[in-house]
């Protein structure tokens, strides 16, 4: 902190330059690291030099060509587009609801931190402790869900719901609700205080706090997050037909498992074009949401 | 817009935004529309969500997943199994941070073609057309690693060189190079260009600009975005696993078909543990480093 009383000489003085083990404790972890994931994810890179290896890999790529473009092929695929862009909607939706309540039980400047609670919690003990409690359990449901991958969650929602495009959804809802609530909580705690206590001063209710003074902060960014996490959905939602969760990805599997990759050049490229449309739609909703702000 | 005098203009206050207006209304309708037809499409069902049949399955499921497989023998294989998963997602991102190096300053505009760097130039089309084509390669090149999803890439690569991580960590390298490639190519592309000028200003060659001016400016960010995917990395690699990549997530997979509740339940305490110290290793390196 710089000090600007005349006595104070200390500070015309250059930094000294703190010596730090920190350099070559993290290079020798690294290379320590480096070592014994080498030998334990099995690393041989001549393998892929290798004659079988080699053959495989143009067996692939000559496969490819051409494209299968027929459309025996291509009128099967109208269906499975068009699911996998609901699965990621509702997905979405879904992940909102469940992410969005506990993303505000996980905020702490609501839930028992600041001077929004100061009295609540000084008035009474149960009080304050079940406000605790309430944010350390939102936050532990909120990590559960958005640790275990989406993936994992369809493969045990296709074994507890049956097959289809609704353990998708559930999967996507589920574990994006985690990631959406975590990063809503980021967001609602480094919102300017002032109008939330201007707010508080004059009587409101923390609903009506929430409402007039949290929302009209945060909305952009927390809108502009979610667009972002639907993009994610998408691919997302691509990717979970490979375990009967409904989608494109079904589409995929069933044509690699075939070695028909003629197919699967035609779904990657079909994919791209789809994902690349949800982008840019999605670029140019939150650009227009955050003004000229960086998106 | 209402005249105003010159000096009145920046006073005035900004025009208030009809939240009614027509525009949002036709975005809000449009918004449930498309709501509904999802609703439809997946069949979605909120009755047997909420105290329906689905929810009673749900449930039973979960019932059966308790207690976990804690005997020793399987607690040890568990460990093996998370060790090898950490494995593969740390030697994916290393290999995807070399894929992204190796491309990325090829890829930037302002590096290749134009801009402050190649103002002085002199006409020499030739040139000019071979770097513009370097761009293009490597550019593509990115986004060919990026547009095919790993889990294809996986698949590709067990059928090239055989089961095991190294095919899995091969494809987190290869996908996630074209992703770290193009997060780079923004952050090189967007330097501040007053160290540049200066330096130009000395007569440093290309070369000196580059070290000196652009990647003491960019390191920080490529840390910060190599952390992340790391991140991410570590849970793409158990999906990988489904596809016989190994890991965590092939054992995953066995355990769900073969109906093992007891072992999933172990191997999910373990992908949540592992995923945890990612996070936090990589949350606190972010910190020490950036």
């Amino acid at each position: 902190m710089p000090s600007y009383a005349p006595s104070a000489p200390a500070s015309l003085a250059l930094p000294v330059r703190r010596s730090s083990y920190f350099p070559i404790v993290f290079s020798t972890l690294f290379l320590l690291t480096f070592a014994g994931s080498y030998k334990l994810a099995q690393v041989q890179p001549l393998l892929l030099f290798e004659a079988e290896g080699r053959r495989n890999i143009g067996k692939f790529v000559a496969g490819m060509f051409p494209p299968d473009l027929s459309w025996s092929f291509l009128s099967l695929l109208g269906r499975p587009i068009l699911e996998t862009i609901q699965i990621s909607i509702m997905g979405t939706v879904m992940a909102v609801a469940i992410g969005f309540p506990l993303g505000l039980l996980a905020t702490s400047s609501l839930t028992f931190k600041g001077i929004l609670n100061e009295r609540e919690m000084a008035s009474s003990r149960p009080r304050a402790l079940f406000h605790k409690a309430s944010y350390l359990l939102a936050r532990a449901a909120l990590s559960l869900f958005r640790t275990i991958p989406e993936f994992v969650w369809a493969f045990m929602f296709v074994r507890a719901v049956g097959l289809g495009p609704f353990p998708g959804v559930l999967a996507i809802g589920i574990a994006y609700a985690g990631m959406l609530g975590k990063v809503y909580s980021e967001m609602l705690e480094h919102v300017n205080p002032g109008p939330l206590e201007a707010l508080q001063a004059t009587g409101a209710s923390k609903l009506a706090i929430i409402v007039y003074g949290l929302m009209p902060q945060a909305l952009p960014n927390v809108v502009s997050y979610t667009l972002y996490r639907w993009e994610c959905a998408v691919r997302a939602s691509a990717i979970l037909g490979f375990v009967g969760a409904g989608g494109i990805g079904q589409q995929l599997e069933i044509s690699m498992r075939m070695f028909d990759f003629s197919q699967v050049i035609t779904l990657v490229a079909i994919l791209f074009v789809m994902v690349a449309g949800v982008d840019a739609l999605s670029a140019r909703a939150r650009r227009a949401i955050l003004g000229r702000q960086r998106v | 817009m209402a005249k105003t005098t010159p000096q009145a203009a920046h006073i005035a206050l900004p025009r208030r935004q009809d939240l009614l207006s027509i525009s949002n209304l036709m975005i809000l309708g449009g918004f449930f529309a498309l709501m509904a037809w999802s609703y439809v499409g997946t069949e979605f069902s909120m009755r047997g969500l909420l105290g329906g049949e689905s929810a009673a399955q749900i449930w039973t499921y979960i019932k059966r997943l308790y207690p976990p497989d804690l005997s020793q023998e399987f607690l040890l294989k568990t460990g093996y199994w998370t060790i090898e998963t950490f494995a593969m997602s740390f030697l994916g991102t290393i290999l995807a941070v070399v894929i992204a190096l190796a491309l990325v300053f090829l890829s930037s505009r302002n590096l290749m073609f134009t801009g402050l760097l190649f103002e002085m130039e002199g006409r020499r089309p030739w040139v000019r057309a071979f770097r513009t084509g370097l761009y293009l390669g490597a550019k593509s090149t990115l986004n060919l690693l990026r547009t095919v999803p790993h889990i294809v890439w996986a698949l590709i690569l067990v059928f090239a060189v055989g089961l095991g991580p190294f095919p899995g960590m091969l494809a987190l390298g290869i996908h996630t190079g074209g992703v770290l490639g193009r997060l780079f190519g923004e952050v090189v592309e967007n330097v501040e260009t007053q160290p540049i000028e200066a330096l130009q200003a000395t007569g440093a060659t290309r070369l000196q600009i580059l070290f000196y001016g652009i990647l003491p400016q960019v390191l920080p960010d490529f840390t910060s975005y190599t952390l992340y995917r790391w991140e991410v990395n570590i849970r793409e690699a158990v999906i990988l696993g489904y596809v016989g990549a190994g890991g965590l997530g092939q054992q995953i997979q066995i355990a769900i078909s073969l109906f093992l509740e007891h072992r999933l339940l172990t191997l999910l305490l373990a992908l949540y543990l592992i995923v945890t110290v990612v996070d936090y290793l990589s949350a606190s390196l972010r910190n020490r480093l950036v």
